[in-house]
């Protein structure tokens, strides 16, 4: 009869937290994964080095042309040499503070709407005051202000103002299509579909197309609009056909029990909407109107096609008229881009942290 | 304890009645919309009128008068305005349905990268989908054309892999000589087509009588391939092909793409893979752990798993907003106007500048769109109604 022997005590698992046991468990996992990180490894060694050297170790930081010329890397002066028109485009060179203020101005004013102490009533007050100062500034005409056209308008200051100001516009049309193709009347329902649908169905091109070229000829006899506004008038109609369909989403997630309710106690639809319905769908659907705001603030860049020179388009301008610098174009492109990319970002990010403050409710 | 009912009141036209007050809103609501709509098309009508323009659709029958860049049917100037509109819009489908398909492998490859065990795939998946759609499409295309007409090398040096040259005047590529092998080849496989949809509804009805699972994809699969094989072999085996060469100034022969086109379809691509991406990152994370588990549990393969019971789950999800990003890859194609790829789009840019006749212009091109999104969201709809769950 055999006597129990005990067998040696397994060895401590060894350590399963630290930069050690992570890389064991997402690189080197299996064969596969560690085939794939050994392959992925091996293309981002050959990449990495040569990027490296074109972008910063080779790359020109100050200087003319002719320096970039005999550099093997990329051409940064370029930016230097152009900011202030990419920026600011065909706005006149001596009036740039003016632009400059205004950007920093509206800016100011969205990073300030997006922090809880600015969510009050009078928030809508001083988007007024802000529009109207931006617009005052830099059309000016008034106080030794050298008047600027609206067509001379442009680069990131543009930008900003058709992507704010059409979302703020949109915004209400949206509320009232979203809560028209819910309602019970068939006649307004249709209109709302049709609306947002026909909108939906063609690009944003085709309606900037229709701003510019057929609104002239819409309008009465000797009334002229400014292209500004044609445009910022598209894009509005446009964004706010998207919108109308990020809020009947809201709208159709609050429980039919609510309306109910809201109905005896005597509510009046208005009363019923604003108290009971809008309140809670809005919260719901931010995230999604976040979404739109990015891609309303990407789809700005689409007027540089109908002659608005907002950033895109002062960007092209600005390299374009420069025979010396064309062949640096790429360099001025990714410099736009990382603007573009730093708002549309941060937004996004924005838009996970308002997500989370909306859901906080459900937990627990 | 009274029992007697309360009549219900008499139905009166007073504004109290939420019918009444219903039908006058929208009564007013008609007549508002009517009312502009009215006015602005007489507006536009004096307009016009003062103008001298003329209206009416008889001027696609002219002669357009200007030439198109590519097409894939022949055109010339001298032919009529409503021809250079169906080129347009062959240019404008070839690119969105070549960009579709492109777009829904590169977007699911991401997708799927998201949830992969290496950290580095999941990583580069994430820092790709972050960049592509953080930037705007229109600078995207820009910077691709700028990268297939400058970067790029002359025609002499061209970048060369395997039979495929790659230069600023586009990309080359061999095509099959056509001859009766290729035409036996695609006779055979639509019979190995019907041959293969027998076998599937075979093995099915099979199934449902013994419980066997059969091979319903690489079989029937295989079954078409070979069909195809035995009529080219029939057909004498034909290997000849048009493939390109370095010619003195350009590649000659062969198949061509152009840069405009290359720069728009790479440029669609990889802007709209990376929404498509967070599509079927957020499809795939719908479908709860514990059907994985139970699939595995009734003995299902890691394959058998994904194919019979994640995948057809998370398409439920998928496919909404995947025909969204279907739509707005087509709609997007009409940025091609910044790049001088003769699409609908520029085609009627030009026909405007030449004609004057904006608003036929413009209500062609929206007609197309429509028309294009209306056929989309049918075909998208059909397929979701297949994979939607099957109620009683």
């Amino acid at each position: 009869m055999s006597t129990f022997n005990a067998i040696a005590a397994r060895p401590a698992p060894s350590t399963s937290s630290g930069a050690l046991a992570w890389c064991r468990a997402n690189l080197f996992h299996d064969w596969k994964t560690t085939l794939g990180t050994v392959l992925i490894g091996l293309v981002l060694l050959g990449v990495l080095p040569r990027l490296l050297h074109w972008a910063l170790i080779d790359a020109v930081w100050s200087g003319n042309y002719e320096t970039c010329q005999a550099a093997s890397g990329a051409c940064w002066a370029v930016v230097q040499e152009k900011f202030r028109f990419i920026l600011f485009g065909r706005y006149p060179h001596a009036e740039h503070w003016r632009a400059l203020v205004c950007t920093v101005m509206l800016l100011g004013l969205i990073l300030a709407s997006c922090t809880r102490a600015f969510w009050r009533p009078w928030l809508a007050l001083l988007w007024l005051v802000v529009l109207a100062a931006y617009f005052a500034l830099m059309h000016g005409g008034f106080a030794g202000l050298r008047l600027v056209e609206t067509d001379l308008w442009s680069g990131l200051p543009l930008t900003i103002l058709l992507a704010s100001l059409s979302m703020v516009m949109a915004f209400p049309i949206a509320v009232f299509i979203a809560l028209g193709r819910r309602s019970g009347m068939p006649a307004i329902r249709s209109l709302c579909t049709v609306y947002v649908e026909l909108i939906r169905g063609v690009p944003l091109i085709s309606v900037l197309f229709m701003a510019s070229f057929m609104f002239p000829l819409l309008m009465p006899q000797g009334f002229n609009i400014d292209v500004l506004v044609r445009v910022l008038a598209g894009i509005t109609l446009f964004a706010a056909a998207y919108m109308a369909e990020v809020i009947r989403g809201g709208l159709q997630a609050i429980p039919k029990g609510q309306l109910e309710a809201a109905a005896t106690l005597g509510l009046s639809y208005w009363q019923m909407q604003r108290k009971i319905v809008l309140p809670q769908a809005l919260a719901m659907v931010v995230p999604g109107l976040m979404n739109n705001f990015i891609s309303t603030f990407k789809d700005t860049s689409l007027v540089a096609i109908v002659s608005l020179y907002e950033l895109t388009g002062a960007m092209g301008m600005a390299m374009n008229s420069d025979a010396n610098w064309r062949p640096f174009r790429i360099e001025g492109y990714l410099f736009i881009a990382v603007i573009y990319f730093v708002f549309c970002y941060s937004m996004s990010r924005y838009s996970q942290w308002i997500e989370a403050q909306v859901n906080k409710s459900k937990q627990r | 304890m009274s029992t007697e009912r309360i009549a219900p009141p008499k139905k009166r036209w007073s504004w109290r009645s939420q019918a009444f007050r219903a039908l006058v809103y929208q009564a007013l609501a008609l007549a508002v919309i009517g009312g502009l709509v009215w006015y602005l098309a007489h507006n536009t009508a004096t307009n016009m009128h003062q103008r001298g323009i003329q209206s009416g659709f008889d001027f696609l029958l002219g002669t357009a008068g200007f030439d198109i860049g590519e097409s894939l049917f022949a055109f010339d100037s001298g032919e009529s305005l409503l021809q250079a509109y169906l080129v347009g819009l062959s240019n404008t489908l070839r690119v969105a349905i070549l960009g579709i398909v492109l777009t829904t492998l590169l977007g699911t490859l991401l997708g799927v990268g998201r949830f992969s065990r290496n950290a580095l795939v999941r990583g580069l998946c994430r820092i790709y989908v972050e960049v592509f759609r953080n930037i705007p499409l229109l600078l995207q295309l820009l910077m691709w054309y700028l990268f297939f007409t400058e970067v790029l090398p002359e025609a002499a040096q061209a970048w060369q892999v395997g039979p495929l040259f790659l230069s600023k005047g586009g990309l080359n590529f061999p095509i099959p000589v056509w001859e009766l092998g290729h035409q036996l080849a695609a006779g055979g496989l639509a019979v190995g087509l019907g041959a293969a949809l027998t076998w599937r509804a075979r093995a099915r009805s099979l199934f449902e009588t013994d419980g066997q699972a059969r091979s319903m994809f690489w079989a029937p699969l295989a079954l078409m391939l070979a069909c195809g094989v035995v009529g080219w072999i029939l057909g004498g085996a034909p290997t000849a092909t048009n493939a390109p060469m370095r010619g003195e100034f350009a590649i000659e022969n062969g198949g061509a793409l152009t840069p405009e086109f290359l720069a728009l379809l790479v440029g669609l691509t990889t802007y709209t893979a990376a929404f498509v991406a967070e599509v079927v990152r957020g499809g795939i994370g719908s479908v709860s752990l514990g059907q994985a588990e139970a699939a595995s549990a009734l003995g299902l393969s890691q394959g058998q798993s994904m194919r019979l019971v994640m995948l057809p789950q998370a398409l439920r999800v998928i496919i909404p907003p995947m025909t969204n990003q279907y739509l707005n890859l087509t709609k997007n194609s009409s940025l091609a106007v910044a790049i001088g790829y003769p699409d609908v789009v520029s085609i009627a840019n030009t026909a405007i500048n030449q004609t004057g006749r904006a608003v036929e212009c413009i209500a062609l091109v929206m007609l197309v769109y429509l028309s294009t999104s209306l056929f989309t969201s049918l075909l998208m709809n059909w397929y979701n109604a297949r994979a939607a769950i099957q109620e009683r």
